[in-house]
């Protein structure tokens, strides 16, 4: 998208304001200023969110589904008003949108219930070499349940989706493409909008993994052309236990339900059983409610600070972050340079240190960060690295915390006598 | 001095003892931690008596779990599998001398988790799992 303006939006407080409304944030790890760069892993949570939940606990807990008493229907009205909020957000109808424990449920769901039931032997799916494990495994476990074929978009020494390289497994004829919207590795932003046209003009729908866009992005739903999208509330600044799947209202009428049991059904008998409407048909059983209403919150949390205003500020110092970072010796750094295809998220390598040791030596600098395969093992052999180290932005980090992760790495290179 | 990265554990890690593959060997495992990609493959040739007269590993890992391996290794010669298998965690905590932390517990017993599952043919369990938890003591931290 070209910016209208010359300036790029900003926040509408300080990142000092801001980072007041995190609790967490004035903890000492080892006697030193936490700087949490885990975001990638989850988010910390606003005042907003931990109040709207010890609110709903202490004073509105009931359970949902419609019932006459005051408590109960205050309950289904928040739950509700949760779920309109996250619509808004999404640019969707609420009947799209339907609550799930995390994005790898809802990546299950479609597995489980468009999957199954659309898949056949010899039909083909696409993933990608750079996705997450939870946007992978559930196509594996259809594809091979059916008989079905698992195809690997490759991505490039940059770390980007090779769009050419896609274009030849879409001339197939695959039914479905599985693409992350950002890369929990590599920062990479895929042109979701421009997959989607590739993917509908070979007649295959799309589904996006959207775990990590969630807090980053602006996600019109219309507008990215994704026919399925994952969603989760816990890298967003919302509580864990929830997340939601978008899916477009005509797929989501013909599939079939994928938990059975109370709230999703119309009518019971021992003739009959049929399905509640949507997005009910997809919710059976006592849904996390108060996470569902902490969702809500969190979610009116980031529209308040600007979606724009708050990719702006990530990019701005994801740039930062890489410049410092190529300071360091020794360093691979994997995933696109800074621009608008990457995200704050910032995967390295360190010759001679495993990820490990490098995170623990972080950890004594109050710096969090993660090592490993980050649920990306097939990422990680095409990077040919066993595991990396990555750090990942939220909008209350500074460039006082990348300043200390980079002092942070010049000390591991000491204490291993680099 | 470092409390974890002591020489001794650099050492062993930049120069682990025993590394590489035997040509000859009578048992061999191959496992690793899944939390972090520490992974590691042990060789064995056992004596006349059953008794291990060469041993070697690979693999790639932390500097904890390189050294731990390597620190082990080094003790192995004229055990019997029976002996392999009753080695407990603190053989290898003790070779170490350092605190392990919890996160890190997996790290410093991988090689003992592939030696004993060398003896068996197996995977083994972890030394640390199959513990139980006192409800009394259940979210007080």
């Amino acid at each position: 998208m070209e910016p209208t303006a010359t300036t790029a939006p900003t926040l509408p407080r300080s990142i000092e304001e801001i980072r007041g409304e995190f609790p967490i944030l004035v903890r000492q790890i080892h006697g030193q200023p936490l700087a949490y760069l885990d975001n990638g892993a989850t988010s910390q949570k606003p005042l907003a969110v931990i109040d709207s939940l010890d609110r709903y606990w202490r004073e509105q807990n009931a359970n949902v589904h419609r019932g006459v008493h005051t408590l109960s229907e205050e309950a289904t009205a928040l739950y509700e008003d949760a779920r309109r909020v996250l619509a808004g957000r999404l640019g969707a109808d609420r009947r799209e949108l339907v609550f799930v424990r995390n994005a790898t449920e809802a990546l299950n769901l479609v597995a489980y219930s468009w999957g199954r039931s659309n898949l056949s032997a010899g039909d083909r799916v696409v993933v990608t070499e750079m996705e997450h494990h939870s946007n992978v495994v559930p196509w594996y476990q259809v594809t091979q349940e059916k008989g079905a074929h698992l195809d690997w978009a490759p991505i490039t020494g940059e770390g980007r989706l090779d769009l050419d390289a896609l274009a030849s497994l879409l001339e197939r004829g695959p039914k479905l493409v599985c693409v992350a919207h950002v890369s929990n590795v590599l920062g990479t932003i895929n042109p979701v909008a421009e997959i989607a046209r590739m993917a509908h003009e070979a007649g295959a729908l799309l589904v996006v993994d959207g775990a990590q866009a969630g807090p980053k992005l602006e996600l019109d739903m219309a507008e990215l052309g994704a026919d399925f999208y994952a969603i989760t509330a816990h890298k967003m600044y919302g509580p864990t236990g929830i997340g939601a799947l978008f899916g477009r209202r005509e797929l989501l009428e013909e599939m079939p339900p994928f938990i059975g049991g109370g709230s999703m059904i119309r009518k019971v008998s021992k003739e009959l059983i049929t399905w509640a409407d949507l997005p009910a048909k997809f919710e059976g059983g006592t849904p996390a409610i108060g996470e569902a209403i902490g969702f809500g919150a969190a979610v009116r949390w980031l529209e308040e600070l600007g979606l724009p205003a708050v990719h702006a500020a990530e990019a701005e110092l994801t740039a930062y972050a890489l410049e410092r970072i190529a300071e360091v010796p020794g360093l691979t750094v994997f995933g696109p340079p800074a621009g608008d295809d990457r995200g704050g998220i910032v995967s390295f390598a360190m010759e001679g240190v495993h990820a490990h040791d490098i995170s623990e030596i972080l950890d004594r600098h109050g710096i969090a960060v993660r090592a490993g395969h980050h649920c990306a093992q097939v990422l990680m052999q095409r990077l040919g690295v066993p595991s990396t180290t990555r750090a990942s932005l939220a909008v209350y980090n500074t460039r006082d915390e990348v300043d200390q992760l980079i002092d942070g790495l010049l000390d591991v290179r000491r204490v291993f006598a680099l | 001095m470092d409390e974890l990265y002591r020489d001794q554990i650099l050492e062993h890690y930049k120069r682990p003892r025993h590394l590489g593959r035997l040509d000859d060997y009578d048992l061999e495992f191959e496992d690793s931690n899944p939390f972090c990609g520490d992974e590691q493959h042990v060789f064995l040739k056992l004596d006349d008596q059953g008794r291990v007269s060469e041993v070697s590993f690979e693999g790639q890992g932390c500097a904890i779990s390189t050294a731990a391996t390597s620190l082990l290794t080094d003790e192995l010669e004229g055990m019997t599998r029976e002996e392999l298998l009753a080695l407990p965690k603190e053989f290898v905590l003790d070779l170490l001398g350092i605190d392990i932390s919890a996160t890190r517990m997996k790290c410093a017993m991988l090689g003992l988790k592939v030696v004993k599952g060398a003896s068996l043919g197996k995977p083994a369990d972890w030394e640390d799992e199959g513990e139980q938890g006192d409800p009394a003591a259940a979210g007080i931290f």
